[in-house]
């Protein structure tokens, strides 16, 4: 306990915008280890209902293990360890009997590289659905329809809807996994780099989207990309060797930082 | 720097002769595989073609008939001698008789010479006198002793439809109702008045049944009696008479007076008799069919039950278990059964399978039967699970591979949809290992099907007197022994009385063991491709 209470002298310089909706995440103190290596260092930070949170940092900082830890996917990695807490919706997500499959029905994740199932473009999107158990067809038929308009990809698959998904451009599978991930309705989207393997194009429309899809859905989203993050995010926090440096409205952080190392990596002077 | 230029460089150092050799194993290795193919596939295509009947004359004035087999030079002395297939074992006691060339004087090929495949006593070989009808001889050509022969044979068929179905059936309830006296016997008590009842009743059933039983004999003993009053009379090549009834021939074939068409009708002709016919004379001559259909059952019921087995055990150990020093010492354990010799998997098929899974069944469940077993003894249901269990690492090694060749993301954009884990792997993982799990199965067929020792000790036998599928209830008589191609070419080869005689069959039955793994390779194969190009798609 006394290591521990040493690794966590960071102070985070905090000042994050209200969504006027509450949290819908506290994260409190959370640590997490691979192994005997530490990843993440007493992170402490308040997810705001309704708003666009983006995780900004250099490589290998922690975004990613901090994201899969909201929706515990770090289960599936062997050895992990974590201290403190996460809340969702003011409840323990690591408390004993936290149901994880509902946990992760209520938060949809699209991850860095497209991976849509080999099936169809139909079944890849209602996938969430038909684990839950949904089987009407007019059903599965709707929300694929309205996740892939969503997804802005409805115009280019709706003739091809039973072709399989990989036959897809990387682009338009990113979409699709975007459409599946926000196919049963998620509270929260958790979207680590969506736009890595895009082209501009598609990168302009995946902003857009997500523009459309706040207020609806509370989004995390990690993004290498500073024009990114600075245009379609409320707040933001910028991260480094696994310790939140600076959490605060996007516009503050990406014009007055409070931190200098924020100032830094901003600016490309590091990272 | 500069010395080093001057040295030249050794041999370890340079690759050629080591690509020498490593070429030159292999092309041994092919040489050999092939050697072999050609070896069965030469032999085996070439034994049901006519082949020529050379009359020779010795110096000393013995006439002998028969097919030339094969030609080699004198033990100890000089010259050549020949092996001469003469047939008519009936006649001589031996079927192959061995020729100094020396003594020779002449050689003819008559194209009267015929050629009888008999269904006793092997080939004929010798001349047609002419059809006896009830008694009278009369002479008779090509064509009307082929329509003859036809009906005859019609005849037969007939003889042996009534004597396998009708009297077959009749017999399956008359020890059906044996069974259930004895099963009333041993619930009730002898001397019990339900019993008393009991028997009674099965008393007046089966005297109805003796009744209809021994109408179907009468009827089958007249036709038989008509049947062999139509006889064909053959002289061997000294002139000695022979006779038997028409329907007793197989096929008559004058192999010298042949056309090339002629000749390749009669080839096909025995082949569809090979692949259709039940085996005559110790296996030695007729077909394999109860062999084929015994190794094709077996072979889907080994796959039927390793499926199970092999996959769920590797999804346990590879999606569930806690990888561990448990789970690895699973893992090679699981390796090394399959280095285990196959018989040793016989003998614990027979010894845990048969004698005490199966004594104990027999014990519950079919009493009345005892003494003798009915599942206590090898049969197909042991013979496929012996298999499944020599087999099932093929399919653990091969599922598991299949398994970890999934890709993470997969399970892991699975798993954040809400997915449960074994949801995961049913709709994503199973999917898409599926290919290589096919795969594993299908060469854990092709395995299988090729086995023989364990087979010999757990069911298979010689000659099984009933197909392991049949029309009376159950169907599926997973109790029952049965043939198989492996064994009946161990059969063939080497328990038979004639082993001369029986050589093309080994050869043809082992083409034909070789045809049907290859297909099932060839099947594991073009799945594999077939699959694999589902799952293949455009990345970026
Ligand atoms: N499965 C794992 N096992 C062990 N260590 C891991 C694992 N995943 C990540 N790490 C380590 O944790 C640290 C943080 O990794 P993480 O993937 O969160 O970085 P990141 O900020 O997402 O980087 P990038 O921007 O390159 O994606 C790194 O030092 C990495 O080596
Ligand atoms: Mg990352």
């Amino acid at each position: 306990m006394n290591a521990l209470a040493s690794n966590a002298s960071v102070s985070t310089a905090y000042h994050p915008r209200q969504g006027g909706h509450g949290q819908v995440l506290r994260i409190e103190n959370f640590s997490l280890w691979y192994g005997s290596q530490q990843a993440l260092y007493e992170v402490s930070l308040d997810i705001e209902r309704g708003l666009v949170t983006a995780l900004i940092g250099p490589s290998g900082c922690g975004k990613s293990t901090l994201l899969r830890s909201l929706n515990r996917m770090n289960d599936l990695v062997d050895g992990v360890r974590t201290s403190g807490r996460i809340l969702f919706d003011g409840r323990d997500i690591h408390a004993p009997g936290t149901d994880v499959i509902e946990l992760r029905k209520r938060m949809g994740m699209v991850f860095q590289k497209p991976n849509p199932f080999p099936m169809s473009i139909f079944d890849n999107v209602c996938y969430a659905l038909r684990v839950d158990g949904v089987r009407k067809r007019a059903v599965l038929e709707e929300v694929v329809e309205k996740s892939l308009r969503a997804a802005a990809l409805w115009d280019e698959v709706k003739d091809r809807l039973e072709d399989n998904a990989l036959a897809l451009s990387g682009g338009q599978q990113q979409r699709l996994c975007i459409a599946r991930a926000i196919a049963n309705e998620p509270e929260v989207l958790l979207m680590d780099e969506p736009c890595s393997a895009l082209d501009p194009i598609a990168t302009a429309k995946i902003e857009e989207l997500i523009d459309r899809l706040a207020g609806r859905f509370t989004i995390v989203i990690v993004t290498h990309n500073m024009q990114q993050a600075a245009r379609v995010s409320h707040n933001t926090a910028f991260m480094y060797l696994g310790r939140l440096i600076e959490y605060g409205d996007t516009e503050t952080v990406f014009t007055v930082p409070r931190v200098e190392q924020t100032q830094e990596y901003i600016t490309g002077r590091f990272g | 720097m500069s010395d080093r230029r001057g040295r030249s460089t050794s041999l370890t150092a340079r690759g050629e002769p080591f690509q020498w050799l490593l070429g030159g194993a292999l092309g041994l290795a092919l040489a050999m595989i092939v050697g072999l193919l050609m070896l069965v596939l030469w032999q085996g295509s070439n034994a049901f073609w006519p082949r020529p009947l050379e009359l020779i004359e010795l110096r000393d004035g013995t006439r002998l008939l028969g097919i030339e087999v094969r030609r080699e030079p004198m033990p100890g002395g000089e010259g050549m001698r020949r092996l001469l297939r003469v047939g008519n074992f009936d006649l001589y006691g031996e079927d192959f008789r061995w020729i100094a060339e020396e003594a020779i004087a002449s050689t003819r090929f008559p194209a009267d010479a015929w050629m009888v495949e008999r269904m006793e006593w092997g080939p004929f070989i010798g001349f047609l006198i002419g059809l006896e009808r009830d008694g009278t001889l009369a002479e008779t050509d090509g064509d009307a002793l082929a329509e003859a022969h036809r009906e005859a044979r019609r005849r037969l068929r007939e003889i042996r439809r009534i004597e396998r179905s009708e009297i077959g059936a009749i017999n399956h309830e008359l020890e059906r109702l044996r069974l259930a006296l004895r099963r009333s016997e041993l619930r009730h008590g002898v001397d019990s008045l339900a019993h008393r009842a009991e028997e009674a009743r099965i008393a007046s059933e089966s005297a109805r049944l003796e009744e209809r039983f021994a109408e179907w004999l009468r009827k089958a003993k007249a036709l038989r009696e008509s049947d062999s009053r139509e006889r064909v009379v053959l002289a061997d090549v000294v002139g000695r008479r022979i006779s038997l009834p028409l329907s007793q021939v197989v096929r008559f074939v004058r192999p010298n007076d042949l056309s090339l068409a002629g000749k390749l009708e009669v080839y096909l002709d025995r082949w569809w008799e090979f692949l259709s016919a039940d085996p005559r004379e110790a296996n030695s001559e007729g077909g394999v069919f109860p062999a084929i259909f015994g190794t094709a059952v077996m072979t889907i019921l080994l796959a039927v039950l390793v499926a199970p087995f092999g996959v769920v055990t590797a999804l346990y150990l590879r999606e569930y278990a806690r990888q561990g020093r448990m789970v690895s010492l699973v893992r090679i354990s699981v390796n090394n059964l399959a280095g285990v010799p196959s018989i040793v998997y016989g003998v614990f098929g027979l010894g845990f399978f048969a004698y005490l899974v199966g004594g104990t069944i027999d014990a519950w469940f079919f009493p009345e039967r005892l003494p003798s077993p009915t599942f206590g003894s090898g049969g197909l249901l042991w013979a496929s699970l012996t298999l499944a269990l020599l087999t099932v690492p093929v399919v653990i090694v091969a599922t598991e591979e299949a398994l970890a060749a999934v890709p993470r993301s997969m399970r892991e954009g699975s798993l954040a949809c809400g997915a449960s884990k074994w949801q995961t792997i049913r709709n994503i993982v199973l999917p898409r290992a599926m290919p290589g799990i096919l795969t594993g199965l299908i060469l854990a067929m092709a395995r299988g099907a090729g086995e023989v020792a364990p087979l010999m000790l757990v069911g298979v036998v010689k000659l099984a007197p009933e197909l392991p599928i049949d029309g009376n209830f159950p169907y599926l008589h997973l109790d029952r022994s049965f043939m198989h191609l492996g064994f009946h070419i161990f059969d063939l080869g080497f328990q038979s009385r004639n082993s001369e005689a029986a050589k093309p069959m080994v050869f043809v039955t082992a083409l034909l063991l070789l045809a049907f793994v290859f297909a099932i390779n060839l099947v594991a194969i073009l799945v594999r491709a077939r699959m694999k190009r589902r799952f293949a798609g455009s990345r970026f």
